[in-house]
C-alpha cells in the first residue's frame, strides 16, 4: 500500500484493522483462509438446523442397512436361478446409490446458498465485509459441498463395512469401490456446483427449487449410464478398474470445473442485490437484439445501408469471436490429422480394392452429377450443412461451448480418415482437392465462423469480460451470432450448396479424367 | 473522508441516483433525508463498493470505490436497512464471525465484542440465540457489528428504528461519542428530530438527486426564512397590534399571543417590548419559536416539486 491512490485521507488508519489492502488480494492463501471463515459459520449453521441435519443422518446411517438388507434378498432369490452375477452387480451400484441419496437431498442447501439468504436479508450485510467475490463464492460453495459429501462417504462406508460381515454377497473389487467414490464425489461436485450456480442467479428459493430439475434430470440420465455400465462392463472384475467409468470421472472433473469458473465468474454483488424480480420482457430483449444486429460500432449506432452493414457490422462481429476462431482452426485441424493417423492404424482400415481405373470413377461421377441435377440436390446440401451448424449451436449453448467443437469437426475427422484410406490403397488424394475446394473455399470459412461463434456462444458465460454482466456478455454473444446467421452463413452455405451440386462434380470428373 | 463527485447509478435505464456529490469531512455527521426510493440506499450501496457507479466517482477513507472495494470495505461499518442477522448463531457467535472477517485477533474480538455489547446494554444476552432477540436488539446489535472492527467511517441506515426511546439514546450518545473520535457518519433516516440533533450537515435527496445540501441553520435561512417569535400577555392581544405593526410582520395570533416573523431579533425584539410595556401590556413570555428540520424538509421538497411541475409544464 505504497501508492498515493491506496493512502487514506488522514491518519485514522491505524485504528482500523486494514487487511484487505489492493496489494494483498492476490495471495491464495489468504483466499483460502477467507473463504474457510464463511465455510465455518456456514457449515455450523447447516449442523444446526435439524430440517437438513434429520434427512440426511436417516439417509446414511439407515439407507446403507436397507441395501444390504436388498443385495442380501435379491442374491438369495438369483441363486435359485443361477444368475448370481446379476445379484454380484447390483452391489456395486447399490454403493453408489448409497452414496447419491445424501447429495441429493442436500442440493435444498445448495439451492439456497445465496437465494436464501438474501431472502433471510442477511446477505447485504456479508456483501459489505471485505470478503473477494471469489471468498465468498469459494467459502459458499465449500460449505454447500462438504455437509453431504462426508454424510454420502459415512453412507458408503456403512455400507461397505455391512457388505465385508456379509458372507453370501460379492466383494466390489478395491480399485472399483475407489472409482464409485470417485464418481459420487464428482457427481455431487456437479451438482452441487451447478446448485451454487443456480443460487447465485435466482431471485428465489422457488425458482431455484425449480431450476435444479436441469441439475437433478441429466445426472439422473448419468446414473442410469454408469448403472448400465456397471452391469454390463466386460472388465467389472479388473483389477484396475471399469475403464468407461475413468472417462466418466475424468468427463464430470472438467465439468466441475467449468461449472466453478461459471459460478465464480457469475458471481455479482451487484446483482444479487440489485435483482428481486425474475421478469421477462421479450419485447424489450428482441428490440436490443435488433439494435445489435444493425449497430456497426460498440455504441450501437446503426447501419445507415446494407454495404455499410456488410463493410462495417460484419467485420465488427467476426472481430468479437477473438479467441473462438483460432481456436476452432486449430480443432478442425487436428480433427484432420487425428483422422488420418486414426486411419493408419491397423484395425480401423478399410483395406479398399486397389488398382481400379480412374476412368470408370470419372463416369460414375458423370451419372452422380445427373442425379445432382435433378433439383433438389442444393436444398438437401444447405438443409444437412444448416441442421449439422445450428445442432452444434444449440449444443455449445448447454455445453459452454464445448458441443461445437465436438459436432463440426468430425466431418473433418472423416475427411482425414478417408484420404489415409486412399493413400492406403495406393491412389493419389489429389483428387480431394478439387473435390472439397471447389465449394469448399466458401463452405469451409462459413463453417469455421458459424463454429467459432457458437463456441463464443457457449463459453462466454464462463468468462464475461471487463465489467460485463453473465446477461450481458451472452446477449452480445447471442446478437452476434444473429448477425452472422443473417449476413454470412445463411448466405453462404446456400452459395456452398450450389457450388457444391453444380460446380464440384464437374470440376473433379474434369480432374480425374485429365 | 467522503467525497462523491457526480455519482450516478441507472438500472435498465432508470436513473437510482444522478449526479450526487458529498462532501463529508472526517469527524462529521452528514444525515441524507429523502422520501422512500429516492435514492438513499442506491448511494450508500455505492459508497460500500457493493454497486459500482454508472458513472462518477467516489472515495471513501481515502480509497477510490471502484478501485479498491476491499479497502473501502475495511474501512466502513454498515447497518443495512435490515439487520440481517444470522438467527441460529448466539451473539458471541455472531460476532466473532465478523471480528474474523476483519482479520481481528481473538483477543481484540472478544475484547471489542464485550465493550459494545456492554455499551448498548446487551451484555445480558450475550450468549442467546439470535433468533430470540427482540427487534431493538437485533437492530443494537447490528450495530454493534458494524461498529466492531472500528471503522473511521460508518454508513447507517435507520440506525434507531424499532428501539424504545431508552435505546435510541443510547445510540445517539453512541454516535456523539465516536464522532468526538472524528469518525465520520452519513446517517439515513426518516426521523427528522434525530437527524437534527445529530447531523453537522443535512442532505435531501428526492428521484436520485440532491435537491438540498448545507448545515441546518443555513438551510433554515435559505427555505424557511427569518425567524418566528412568540408572545403571550396577560390579556387580549387585539388592541396592541397597532402598536408594534410598523416593526415587525405578524403572522399568526390568538386571544392572548401572536406569532411575528423578524429579520433582526437583537434589535427588534427590545423595541416591540418597549412598545407593549408603554401600552400597558403585562407581557408573560416572548421566545423564539424553533425551527424544525420536518419544516425545513417538507419547505425543500415542496419547492422542488413545484420546480418539476414547472420543468414537466414547460416541456409540455
Amino acid at each position: 500500500m505504497n501508492t498515493s491512490a491506496n493512502q487514506p485521507l488522514d491518519t485514522l488508519d491505524v485504528l482500523v484493522p486494514l487487511a484487505y489492502g489492493p496489494d494483498e488480494r492476490s495471495s491464495l492463501r489468504r483466499t483460502l483462509s477467507n473463504a474457510l471463515i464463511v465455510t465455518r459459520r456456514e457449515v455450523r449453521d447447516s449442523v444446526r438446523d435439524w430440517r437438513i441435519m434429520g434427512p440426511i443422518l436417516l439417509l446414511t446411517f439407515l439407507f446403507p442397512f436397507f441395501a444390504q438388507f436388498v443385495a442380501g434378498r435379491f442374491s438369495s432369490y438369483l441363486e435359485g436361478f443361477g444368475a448370481e452375477i446379476l445379484g454380484d452387480r447390483t452391489v456395486p451400484f447399490l454403493l453408489m446409490v448409497v452414496g447419491f441419496f445424501p447429495i441429493s437431498i442436500s442440493l435444498v442447501i445448495a439451492l439456497e446458498t445465496f437465494v436464501g439468504e438474501k431472502e433471510r436479508r442477511s446477505l447485504e450485510p456479508l456483501l459489505s465485509t471485505p470478503l473477494t467475490n471469489t471468498e465468498l463464492y469459494i467459502g459458499k460453495t465449500l460449505s454447500a459441498i462438504l455437509p453431504p459429501l462426508l454424510a454420502s462417504y459415512a453412507g458408503m462406508s456403512v455400507y461397505l463395512l455391512f457388505l465385508m460381515g456379509a458372507e453370501t454377497v460379492w466383494k466390489p473389487p478395491a480399485l472399483l469401490i475407489v472409482q464409485i467414490f470417485l464418481l459420487t464425489t464428482v457427481q455431487g461436485l456437479v451438482m452441487i456446483t451447478g446448485a451454487v450456480v443456480v443460487s447465485s442467479q435466482t431471485t428465489s428459493t422457488r425458482a431455484a427449487n425449480l431450476l435444479a430439475s436441469f441439475i437433478i434430470i441429466p445426472v439422473t440420465v448419468l446414473i442410469w449410464i454408469e448403472s448400465a455400465i456397471m452391469f454390463l462392463a466386460p472388465d467389472a472384475e479388473s483389477a484396475g478398474g471399469i475403464g468407461a467409468l475413468w472417462a466418466l470421472i475424468a468427463g464430470m472433473m472438467i465439468v466441475v470445473l467449468l461449472l466453478l469458473r461459471v459460478g465464480n465468474s457469475t458471481f455479482n454483488r451487484e446483482e444479487l442485490l440489485g435483482k428481486s424480480l425474475d421478469s421477462i420482457n421479450l419485447r424489450a430483449f428482441f428490440r436490443r437484439l435488433w439494435t445489435g444486429v444493425r449497430a456497426v460500432d460498440e455504441s450501437g449506432t446503426p447501419a445507415r445501408n446494407l454495404l455499410e452493414w456488410y463493410r462495417r457490422s460484419i467485420p465488427l462481429s467476426i472481430r468479437r469471436l477473438g479467441a473462438a476462431l483460432p481456436i476452432t482452426v486449430a480443432v478442425f485441424l487436428l480433427a484432420l490429422i487425428g483422422g488420418f493417423i486414426f486411419g493408419m492404424v491397423g484395425p480401423w482400415q478399410l483395406n479398399l480394392p486397389q488398382g481400379l481405373s480412374l476412368d470408370a470413377a470419372a463416369t460414375s461421377i458423370d451419372s452422380y452429377t445427373g442425379i445432382l441435377f435433378q433439383g433438389n440436390a442444393i436444398v438437401g446440401i444447405f438443409m444437412q450443412n444448416w441442421r449439422v451448424l445450428s445442432l452444434a449451436s444449440a449444443l455449445a449453448v448447454f455445453t459452454f461451448g464445448a458441443g461445437a467443437l465436438i459436432l463440426t469437426p468430425a466431418t473433418y475427422l472423416i475427411l482425414g480418415f478417408l484420404i489415409s484410406q486412399i493413400v492406403l490403397a495406393g491412389y493419389s488424394p489429389a483428387f480431394i482437392v478439387p473435390a472439397v475446394l471447389t465449394h469448399g473455399i466458401i463452405e469451409i470459412p462459413v463453417i469455421v465462423i458459424a463454429t467459432a461463434a457458437a463456441l463464443k456462444l457457449g463459453a462466454v458465460i464462463t468468462r464475461p469480460s471487463g465489467n460485463v454482466t453473465v446477461g450481458g456478455a451472452w446477449s452480445a454473444a447471442l446478437t452476434d451470432v444473429v448477425k452472422l446467421w443473417l449476413g454470412v452463413l445463411l448466405p453462404g452455405l446456400l452459395l456452398a450448396a450450389m457450388l457444391e451440386a453444380l460446380v464440384t462434380p464437374i470440376v473433379v470428373a474434369a480432374f480425374i479424367s485429365a | 473522508m467522503i467525497e462523491a463527485v457526480a455519482l450516478s447509478k441507472e438500472f435498465d435505464g432508470f436513473l437510482a441516483v444522478d449526479d450526487v456529490n458529498l462532501s463529508i469531512p472526517s469527524g462529521s455527521v452528514m444525515a441524507l433525508l429523502g422520501p422512500n426510493g429516492a435514492g438513499k440506499t442506491t448511494t450508500v450501496r455505492m459508497l460500500t463498493s457493493i454497486l459500482a457507479p454508472t458513472r462518477g466517482s467516489a472515495r471513501v477513507a481515502g480509497y477510490d470505490v471502484v478501485q479498491h472495494p476491499e479497502a473501502v470495505r475495511s474501512s466502513v461499518g454498515v447497518l443495512t436497512e435490515q439487520h440481517g442477522l444470522y438467527e441460529r448463531m448466539r451473539a458471541v457467535e455472531y460476532l466473532d464471525f465478523f471480528g474474523q472477517v476483519y482479520h481481528m485477533t481473538a483477543a481484540l474480538r472478544r475484547s471489542r465484542a464485550l465493550e459494545l455489547m456492554e455499551r448498548f446494554g446487551l451484555t445480558f444476552a450475550l450468549k442467546k440465540q439470535l433468533g430470540d432477540y427482540s427487534k431493538g436488539m437485533k437492530q443494537k446489535l447490528a450495530l454493534v457489528r458494524a461498529m466492531l472492527h472500528d471503522p473511521p467511517v460508518l454508513l447507517l441506515d435507520e440506525p434507531t428504528s424499532a428501539m424504545d426511546p431508552q435505546s435510541a439514546k443510547l445510540v445517539r450518545d453512541a454516535i456523539v461519542d465516536l464522532q468526538r473520535d472524528k469518525r465520520t457518519f452519513l446517517i439515513t433516516t426518516h426521523n427528522l428530530a434525530e437527524a437534527q440533533q445529530l447531523a453537522d450537515t443535512i442532505a435531501i435527496i428526492r428521484h436520485g438527486r440532491i435537491i438540498a445540501n448545507d448545515r441546518f441553520e443555513n438551510l433554515a435561512q435559505q427555505f424557511v426564512g427569518e425567524p418566528v417569535m412568540e408572545l403571550h400577555v396577560r390579556d387580549a392581544v387585539e388592541p396592541l397590534m397597532a402598536e408594534i405593526s410598523d416593526l415587525v410582520r405578524v403572522e399568526e395570533q390568538g386571544m392572548h399571543w401572536l406569532r411575528y416573523r423578524v429579520a433582526d431579533p437583537d434589535r427588534t425584539n427590545p423595541l416591540v417590548v418597549n412598545r407593549l410595556v408603554a401600552a400597558g401590556a403585562a407581557i408573560i413570555s416572548l421566545k423564539p419559536i424553533s425551527k424544525t428540520l420536518e419544516e425545513i424538509y417538507l419547505q425543500v421538497m415542496s419547492e422542488d416539486q413545484t420546480e418539476q411541475g414547472g420543468i414537466v409544464e414547460h416541456l409540455r
